[in-house]
This record gives structure tokens, C-alpha cells and sequence, in this order.
């Protein structure tokens, strides 16, 4: 692909940027259209008079034209307006504002476990290339690609929870912490450490703890498998074999001289699996109680709560699309060959 | 010129006909593919699951929906092998016939994605221009879209169950293979072949079907068995958040589910259909990586 640089370039993923939301809105919004659940019934009962039936239908706005009906989407949505939940009776917004952090944290730890172990563990099978190391991992990273996610949270649940009783259960806390730290950022790690409460930090960490190695060891399997695949392309590379003949030891050559070149891919290795596990969450959630995002949309499912599920999909669709286009602008920045 | 049986014949290097030189290609492949043994234990797996989806009725031991409240939750045992679940159905016989709604799922998505993806990524190449722009600023869109999220909204709209999951799926499952076809039309659009054909008045259609589409084939039937691990994976939690297969049907997923109660004491009951997923999926996952080192060598 041809390379554009400078600020041309960052207009382009900007429009990019906006049409992709475009997309991603009329997507959920057709979906929504298209669910057999009359919005207007939810609001009057199925007991109204025909004249209420049809205020109700005005007040909605559902009497305009589609197109209008969209544009009205897309502005309260701009504006954070995502419809009132039906289950739990509050605007979505604001659901996704306290479920959202649980998730946030989850994912976070998991790839942060999946950087750190995954991409040593890659540079180490490319150096080691068709050694057993190397097979070892690949089939680590096999199993990763075959597991059902939710079933190895059972499994690990019934092992390293009810059998060994190492970590916590389902949910973020015990119920004995569960309501001595106020939520300021529901984030359960940064609020029970600005509540100063080491006790429930513990045991906020014991609870995170399994779910968190869960997705760090999913993309642990991938970005190794990544990191290999582009470390093994470089080292067969002329300029590895100069530093090697000059005396670099083979760490150095690792880090210093091949590492910075696959960098840009790399990250957008990472990032592609920062979103994915936004999005695996939902299963992992559904298997430990966790009240983040994948749960609310999951419940939502359930009782036909159309604006949630739809608000909670446009939000995992949003990181989607920003982190997608944030490792692009990055990788461009960091290509020397794109600045001038 | 029929094909003959002779050893000779399917791997001679002065192939007489055209049939002969494709069997002696496919015959080659064939023998590679056997010398990986992670590919033939994948293949086996495959063959296994293929027999017990058509043949569940005569294999399984009972009928997967016989309730027996006396017998449930039994564990694994001479009886029933693989125990029994909250309902004192035969655990074994609701896996055997638990291939079925899987493998269902698996090739009509396949049949459905791959080749709308597979024709918009030729077109896209074939033709450039303003088509190709269109076509994969489409494809990038959907390609940045989360799939299962996705597959979730449209069940939730669409209503629980097998056709509908296998129509979230596949519409979250098209974009990789129109860029995999994209890229391949792309590097042999200008090639002598083409330009032959093209010289010689070939209408379009022909071209792309008869010329391009046997390139892009092979790293599209990659995609497909690599992709299905996935599909598996996806059905499963689908039928594990009860959206997919519906009750009293046995699916993998829906199995783990309702196992999911009784993890701590009757673990068999969620890791039966659990072990059965894990090999499904790792099965298509080594067939795909075998069948890369054979047909794509210059990617192995």
C-alpha cells in the first residue's frame, strides 16, 4: 500500500474514522428496526387505546420517515443518548458508564499478561526455530486457538477456586467488601486503593485474578504466534547476520536491532487483541459473574431490551473502530519511510 | 483416458491428458499431507465427527432426549461411559448427536461466506478502480466491526436459533475472504493468462470463473478450514448463551450451559461437550495448518 505522510495522511484516517461510525450506527440502527419488538407497546402496554398507541408512536418519533428516524439516532447518540434500558428502567448511557470499567480492567490486566509473556515467549520460539521450545509453544498456542473460552473459565474455576481455593470466585469482590469501597472509577483495583483498603485490594485481585490469566493466555496465543512469525522473517535478514559477525550478543540482536523493525506489525498485533478481548469478555463475563459490558448486553438479550444490547454493541463497536485506527496512524508515525 | 490404479500411472511425470497431470498434482498433495502427522490426526478427528453426525442414530448408545430421573447426574461409568446429566440423559449419546447441529452450522457457513466474500474480493480485484475502492472500504468496515458482538445484536433481533445463528455468523464472516481473493486477482490480473484470455475475447464472466477463481481457491479453502475453528468456537458460545440450537436439542454449547450448575460436584456434565468443542476446533485448527504447508508452501 502506497504511503502517505504528514497531516494528509491523519485527515485520511479522520474521515476513515467518521465514516466507519457511520457504518457502525446504521448497523445497529437497522438492527434495531428490524427486531420484532414494538417500541411503542414498551412505552403504552398492550391494553392502550389506538389514540395513546398513536401518541405514543409521535412522541417516539417513529411516525417520520426512516431517514429521519436516523438522523435523530445519530445526533442523540453524538450526544451519549443511547434510549432508556427497559430492564433497569435508567438511560443506557449511563448503564454503560458503571458497567463499562469492570470490563475496561479485565481486558486491560488480560493483555497486559498476554504482552508481557506473549511476545518474549514469540522472540524466544523464532530464535529457537523447530527446537522443542518452539513446538511446545506452538501447540500452547493451538490449544489457545481451540479452546472454548467460557469452558476453561469453568474448568479453571472448578480447579483453582473450589478445589485448590487459590483465587476468588465469580464476581469482583466478596460480599463482605462488596459495599465498603464507594465506586469512583469502577474500577475495583484504583477504588480500593484510593479508599486506602488493602484487605478488599487483595481481594479484588484474588477475584481478577483468574478470569484476567484466562484472556491473557488467548492472546498470549496469538501474539506469540505473531511475534514468531515476524521475528523469523527478520532474522534471516542480511543486517542480523552484520551485527551478529560484529559481536552483538544474541539478546541485543533480539532487541535492539530486530525488535525495532517489527514493532509498527506488532502493535497492531496487540491492539487487534486488546479488542478482541473487549469483545471475548462477553463470554468470559457471562462464566464468572462479572458485571461488566459482555453481562449487561447478555441480560439484556433476555428480557428484549433492544436500546441496551443495541447501546452496548455500538460501544464494543466503538473501541473497535478507534483502536483500529489508532495503530494505524500509529504504525504510521512510527515508519521512518512515511515521514518526511 | 480413465483413471487407472496403478501407482505409475498417478504419479508419472509425463502425464498424457490433462485428468492424468491433475490426479498425479492432487495424488502428490495428498501423499505430503499424510507425512504430517498433525494433519492426519486432524483429518481423523474430521472423519470421526462427519460418522457420528450421519450415523448417531445406530452409534449412540441411547436416545440423546431419554429422560430417566432415577439415573441422572450419574458420573462416568460401565453404563452410561461418559455419565449421565441433570435429566439422566445419556451424556455420550447427546455428544454423538451433538456433531450434528456443529458441523451443520460450520458448512453452511462456509457454503454462505465464502463465496460472497470470494466474489466480491475478485471483482474487487479483477476490476480495480472505483469498484475495488468501494467493494474494501466496505470489507475494511465490516472487518473492523467485533464479530460475536455483532452475532449477538442480530440473534437477539432475529430470535434464538440454528438458521439464524448460522445467518449472524456468516454475516460477520465474509470480510477476511474477500481480502484474501483481493490480494491473490490483484498479482494475477495483469499476468499473461489473463491478458490472453482477455485478447482472445473471453467475456468477463468466463475470465473470472475460469481463470481467476482457481488461483484464488486454494488460499480461500485455507482461510475456510483455519476459519472454522473459529466458527465452531462462536457457535458454541451462541448455544452456550442458549441463543443458538434450542432445548431439547443437544448442542455443545447448551451442554456446557446447563453443566455449568453442577461444575463443582458433577464436573463431567460441562466437560464432556467441552473436550468435544476443544477437539472439533483443534482438528480444523491442524487441518488448516497442514493444508497451508501443502497448497501455500511460499507462506509456510
Amino acid at each position: 500500500m502506497r504511503r502517505h505522510a504528514g497531516p494528509l495522511a491523519l485527515l485520511r484516517w479522520g474521515i476513515s474514522l467518521v465514516l466507519m461510525l457511520f457504518v457502525l450506527l446504521l448497523v445497529t440502527f437497522l438492527i434495531g428496526k428490524a427486531a420484532p419488538i414494538d417500541p411503542v407497546l414498551q412505552v403504552v402496554g398492550d391494553r392502550a387505546s389506538p389514540e395513546a398507541y398513536q401518541e405514543a408512536r409521535h412522541r417516539l418519533g417513529l411516525d417520520r420517515p426512516v431517514y429521519e428516524q436516523f438522523a435523530r439516532y445519530v445526533a442523540n447518540a453524538a450526544r451519549g443518548d443511547l434510549g432508556r434500558s427497559t430492564s433497569t428502567g435508567r438511560p443506557v448511557g449511563e448503564d454503560l458508564r458503571q458497567y463499562f470499567p469492570a470490563t475496561l480492567e479485565l481486558a486491560t490486566l488480560g493483555i497486559a499478561l498476554g504482552v508481557l509473556f506473549g511476545v518474549p515467549l514469540g522472540m524466544l520460539a523464532a530464535h529457537q526455530h523447530n527446537r522443542w521450545i518452539d513446538q511446545l509453544l506452538r501447540l500452547v498456542g493451538l490449544l489457545g486457538y481451540s479452546v472454548p473460552v467460557f469452558w476453561l473459565g469453568l474448568v479453571g474455576l472448578l480447579v483453582f477456586y473450589a478445589k485448590l481455593g487459590w483465587v476468588g470466585g465469580p464476581g469482583r469482590l466478596d460480599d463482605i467488601y462488596q459495599y465498603t469501597v464507594d465506586s469512583w472509577s469502577n474500577l475495583v483495583l484504583v477504588d480500593t486503593l484510593r479508599a486506602g483498603n488493602a484487605e478488599a485490594f487483595r481481594n479484588g485481585l484474588s477475584h481478577l485474578v483468574l478470569p484476567a490469566a484466562l484472556l491473557g493466555y488467548f492472546s498470549l496465543a496469538y501474539i506469540s504466534r505473531m511475534t514468531r512469525a515476524f521475528f523469523l522473517e527478520e532474522l534471516s535478514k542480511e543486517y542480523v547476520l552484520t551485527a551478529r559477525v560484529k559481536g552483538a550478543s544474541e539478546l541485543r540482536v533480539l532487541v535492539r536491532h530486530v525488535l525495532p523493525n517489527v514493532a509498527a506489525p506488532l502493535l497492531t498485533v496487540i491492539a487487534l487483541s486488546y479488542a478482541v478481548l473487549l469483545e471475548g469478555a462477553v463470554l468470559t463475563e457471562t462464566v464468572f459473574s462479572w458485571p461488566g459490558i459482555g453481562l449487561y448486553i447478555t441480560n439484556a438479550l433476555f428480557s428484549a431490551d433492544v436500546s441496551a444490547v443495541l447501546g452496548g454493541t455500538l460501544l464494543v463497536g466503538l473501541c473497535f473502530v478507534l483502536l483500529n485506527t489508532l495503530t494505524d496512524v500509529f504504525g504510521l508515525l512510527m515508519d521512518p519511510r512515511a515521514r518526511t | 483416458m480413465t483413471i487407472q490404479l496403478r501407482r505409475d500411472w498417478w504419479l508419472s511425470d509425463a502425464p498424457e491428458s490433462a485428468l492424468q497431470a491433475r490426479c498425479g498434482r492432487f495424488y502428490r498433495m495428498g501423499l505430503r499431507a499424510l507425512r504430517s502427522p498433525a494433519m492426519v490426526f486432524g483429518l481423523a478427528i474430521i472423519a470421526l465427527l462427519v460418522l457420528a453426525a450421519i450415523f448417531a442414530p445406530w452409534l449412540a448408545p441411547a436416545d440423546p432426549n431419554a429422560q430417566d430421573i432415577s439415573q441422572r447426574l450419574l458420573p462416568p461409568g460401565a453404563a452410561h461411559w461418559l455419565g449421565t446429566d441433570q435429566l439422566g440423559r445419556d451424556l455420550l449419546s447427546r455428544v454423538i448427536y451433538g456433531a450434528r447441529p456443529t458441523l451443520m452450522i460450520v458448512s453452511l457457513v462456509a457454503l454462505l461466506a465464502a463465496p460472497a466474500g470470494l466474489l466480491l474480493g475478485m471483482c474487487a480485484g479483477y476490476f480495480g478502480g472505483w469498484i475495488e475502492a468501494v467493494l474494501m472500504r466496505i470489507t475494511d468496515i465490516f472487518m473492523a466491526f467485533p464479530r460475536l458482538v455483532l452475532a449477538l445484536a442480530l440473534v437477539a433481533v432475529l430470535g434464538p436459533g440454528i438458521v439464524n445463528a448460522v445467518i449472524a455468523i456468516a454475516i460477520t464472516a465474509w470480510p477476511p475472504y474477500a481480502r484474501v481473493a483481493r490480494a491473490e486477482s490483484r498479482t494475477v490480473k495483469g499476468s499473461d493468462f489473463i491478458q490472453a484470455a482477455r485478447v482472445q475475447g473471453l467475456p468477463t464472466g468466463r475470465i473470472l470463473f475460469g481463470h481467476l477463481l482457481p488461483i484464488c481457491l486454494p488460499s480461500t479453502v485455507i482461510r475456510v478450514t483455519l476459519d472454522m475453528a473459529g466458527i465452531i468456537l462462536t457457535a458454541a458460545g451462541l448455544g452456550f448463551l442458549g441463543l443458538g440450537a434450542q432445548p431439547p436439542m443437544s448442542e455443545w454449547g447448551a451442554m456446557i450451559s446447563t453443566g455449568r450448575q453442577y461444575i463443582f460436584d458433577q464436573w463431567w456434565v460441562a466437560a464432556v461437550p467441552g473436550v468435544a468443542i476443544l477437539l472439533a476446533s483443534l482438528a480444523f485448527n491442524l487441518v488448516g495448518d497442514g493444508l497451508r504447508d501443502v497448497l501455500d508452501p511460499k507462506n509456510g
